[in-house]
């Protein structure tokens, strides 16, 4: 089971500013373990952000991205006291879904 | 808007590292940069979650939580008591750092052998240290606060005396010393800057911002790591584990860095 997020959303400037660090290992696939075998590619494939039942961001990353990814973005139309909610489904199939809620 | 910062300002780096020397300046800019973008999200906050959630849970063979550890500020008071170690603990009768007590903890409070708290002090990818997090937790309880190691007892002033003789000490086949490295201001390895430790500016900067996550690999490190790393990279004989050797350096690096702002965990190269 991976750790949960860490999800931080407040109101700044009329938008919702979202800041969420994400623990997982980000493998490439192209890495070799201590005994030169290939560590398996272990990678977020989709991250998808939604708020009151719209999807305000979804991603389709690769292994570009690094290990405990942190993703910053703003959104329209969210006020404070509201939930999002955030989903990420690695290509092992794995996933994990944290919620927060929107700050003053 | 999507900014997704950590490749941005991954290839930002890459370009700012592409220089030669004569821009060595604007490098040190490109990085401070990097590091206070990456300041805002810093990865080891994941390590002090974990942290906490083992500092709380009841583990080991007497099913206890830590929260019955005296980290020297009394039973179970966490806040404050990392900007005051290293220091002497009288029922262990030992001058002894976060880890080192850490480990003292998990033997008296929760049972368990010192082997088994101390088998898996440094992660790997596939392995994540307890001890790790568990420093992140206490070190991030005393962030902001002022860095104030006592150096008061006996024991103190000869762990710091013990530090002082091994921070000299030249040996091995490079005949390096700690000080071969940090004993000027102004030096740097390869594009890395290297701080002389002993300079209060210079010990206040770096010995408070450890543990840290360091983004070369992807994990949190504590100061015991470095000092296992450096006493590696001297090709001297290997560093145990929160040995008094280790325990000496901090005490000695503490007298310097004292008065410094507590800013642990921090983010590395």
């Amino acid at each position: 089971m991976a750790d949960p997020m860490r999800i931080r959303a407040s109101m700044t400037g009329g938008k919702v500013e979202v800041k969420v660090l994400m623990a997982h290992e980000m493998e490439t696939g192209q890495r070799k373990d201590a005994q030169g075998k290939i560590v398996p590619a272990h990678f977020i494939r989709n991250v998808t952000v939604t708020h009151a039942g719209r999807t305000v961001l979804a991603a389709e990353w690769g292994t570009s991205v690094s290990r405990n990814p942190f993703l910053h973005f703003r959104f329209s139309g969210g006020k404070a006291g509201e939930k999002i909610s955030i989903t990420w489904v690695d290509n092992k199939g794995e996933k994990r879904t944290d919620e927060a809620t929107i700050s003053g | 808007m999507i900014a997704m910062r950590v490749p941005l300002v991954a290839g930002a780096l890459a370009a700012a590292l592409s220089f030669v020397a004569a821009a060595q300046d604007e490098t040190q800019k490109g990085i401070e940069r990097y590091r206070e973008l990456l300041s805002e999200g810093n990865p080891a906050e994941l390590w002090e979650a974990r942290g906490e959630e083992l500092w709380k849970a009841k583990r080991g063979p007497k099913n206890a939580s830590l929260e019955q550890c005296d980290l020297g500020l009394g039973r179970g008071v966490v806040k404050g008591a990392f900007a005051q170690m290293p220091r002497y603990f009288p029922d262990t009768d030992r001058v002894q750092d976060v880890e080192s007590r850490i480990v003292t903890c998990m033997v008296a409070v929760q049972g368990f052998t010192p082997e088994e708290a101390m088998k898996n002090p440094f992660s790997t990818p596939d392995r994540p240290s307890d001890l790790e997090a568990l420093a992140s937790y206490v070190a991030a309880a005393s962030r902001g606060m002022k860095l104030d190691a006592p150096l008061r007892h006996p024991k103190e002033v000869e762990a710091f005396r013990v530090g002082e003789q091994l921070f000299y000490r030249r040996a091995g086949p490079h005949d390096f010393a700690c000080v071969s490295c940090h004993g000027e201001n102004g030096k740097r390895i390869r594009r890395q800057d290297l701080p002389k430790l002993n300079d209060p500016k210079e010990a206040r900067r770096i010995f408070t911002t450890w543990p840290a996550y360091r983004v070369s690999q992807g994990t949190v490190r504590t100061m015991q790591h470095r000092l296992y790393d450096c006493y590696w990279q001297m090709r001297h004989p290997q560093l145990s584990y929160v040995s008094e050797a280790s325990i000496g350096l901090m005490v000695y690096m503490a007298k310097y860095a004292n008065g410094g702002t507590i800013n642990a965990p921090g983010l590395k190269r």
